[in-house]
């Protein structure tokens, strides 16, 4: 009896950080879909696939040296990054790594500054939903 | 004679005499700052808003001038937005003038800014003039190489730089 209690309080122990990175990541979705409804409300959810698209495209409209989100971050969301200035950075795949889009102050300040630096413009909620989409399903 | 010579286990000792030394010399290193130690940033806010992009500069390398007017130009960073909000800024601003090269007990910074007038605000450690001096024997190839791509990125050829230590 206390195994069997001691084990399911393991497991609990265990899950409770899973389920709560899932629920801020799920809340997060949850914001952008409501902000890319109220902006069109042709609005049908969010695409892993168009999220692929705009993880690789090579935009004009930002930096010169950074024409894609590919241009730090690996070609792959499987694969390590590395920043002009030489830092490698994490791989983007939740399944890799699992911390990822956890604090929604972080991921918004990235976004921010990495949708200016690609795009020369900040992202929208959907293309912001459909990026995330994309490395929760990695 | 021979037999008893034999039982003593010269090999651990002088392994020992070694490591002790050995340690000896990096404590020493650490204390003293002989010339490779730059302590690094402690600071998790700073090590997280610092040192996405690039290694998290020692604090000691520049003087409080140069953090104090970095820290109001963010928003314009060599090119790059690295602004946050007003709580973190003064945080972190504080952070860096208490271990900036002039904050006293910094002597290794004090060693790079040899030359440099405290109230210049230089932004660049790689502009510092006996940085450039210990870098001069390396070649324009080599910076541009794939491997390195940027002075900026120390921890190319510093692999320690991460823990402070800048001996090759
Ligand atoms: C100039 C280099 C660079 C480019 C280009 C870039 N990123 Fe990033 N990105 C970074 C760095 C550095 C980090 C922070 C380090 C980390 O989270 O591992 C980061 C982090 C992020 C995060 C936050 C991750 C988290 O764990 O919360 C998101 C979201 C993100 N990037 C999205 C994008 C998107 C979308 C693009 C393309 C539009 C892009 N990035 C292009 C450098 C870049
Ligand atoms: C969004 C990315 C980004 C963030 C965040 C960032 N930096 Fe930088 N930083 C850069 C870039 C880009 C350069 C220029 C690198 C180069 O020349 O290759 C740079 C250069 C520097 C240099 C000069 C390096 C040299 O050449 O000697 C210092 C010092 C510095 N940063 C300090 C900071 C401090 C302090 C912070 C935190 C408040 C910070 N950086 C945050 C992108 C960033
Ligand atoms: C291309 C490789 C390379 C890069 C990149 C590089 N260094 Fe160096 N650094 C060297 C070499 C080589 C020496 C000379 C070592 C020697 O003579 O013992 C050196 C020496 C130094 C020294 C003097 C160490 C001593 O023995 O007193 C310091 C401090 C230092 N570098 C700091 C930096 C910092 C800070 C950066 C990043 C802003 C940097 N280096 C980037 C290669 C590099």
């Amino acid at each position: 009896m206390p195994t069997k209690t001691t084990t399911t309080l393991l497991l609990a122990a265990l899950l409770l950080p899973l389920g709560s990175s899932a629920a801020s990541r799920d809340e997060l979705l949850g914001q952008y879909a409501l902000s890319a409804r109220a902006a069109s409300p042709a609005f049908s959810g969010f695409s892993a696939a168009r999220g692929e698209k705009l993880h690789v495209t090579k935009f004009a409209g930002g930096k010169a040296e950074t024409p894609a989100c590919t241009s730090c971050h690996a070609d792959s969301p499987l694969s390590a990054g590395r920043t002009p200035a030489g830092k490698s950075i994490d791989a983007l795949a939740v399944s890799l790594t699992p911390t990822r889009y956890t604090d929604p102050a972080k991921v918004e300040k990235w976004f921010k500054r990495n949708c200016h630096d690609v795009l020369g413009r900040e992202c929208t909620p959907l293309e912001k939903g459909d990026w995330l989409s994309y490395m929760i399903s990695q | 004679m021979k037999a008893i010579a034999l039982k003593i286990p010269f090999r651990p000792i002088a392994l020992g005499l070694v490591v002790l030394l050995f340690s000896g010399v990096l404590l020493e290193r650490a204390q003293a700052g002989g010339g490779h130690f730059f302590p690094p940033v402690t600071d998790p806010l700073v090590r997280e808003e610092c040192g996405s992009c690039h290694l998290a500069y020692a604090p000691s390398m520049l003087p409080k001038s140069s953090w104090t007017r970095m820290m109001g130009e963010l928003k314009n960073h060599f090119g790059d937005d690295a602004s946050v909000d007003a709580a973190k800024t003064e945080r972190i601003t504080r952070y860096l003038n208490a271990n900036a090269a002039d904050s006293g007990g910094q002597r290794n910074g004090g060693k790079l800014l040899r030359g440099v007038s405290m109230e210049n605000a230089p932004l660049r450690i790689t502009e510092l003039p006996r940085w450039v001096s210990e870098h001069r024997k390396i070649s324009t190839a080599e910076w541009k190489s794939k491997k390195v791509g940027s002075k900026a990125n120390c921890v190319a050829c510093h692999v320690d730089a991460e823990r402070g230590y800048y001996d090759e």
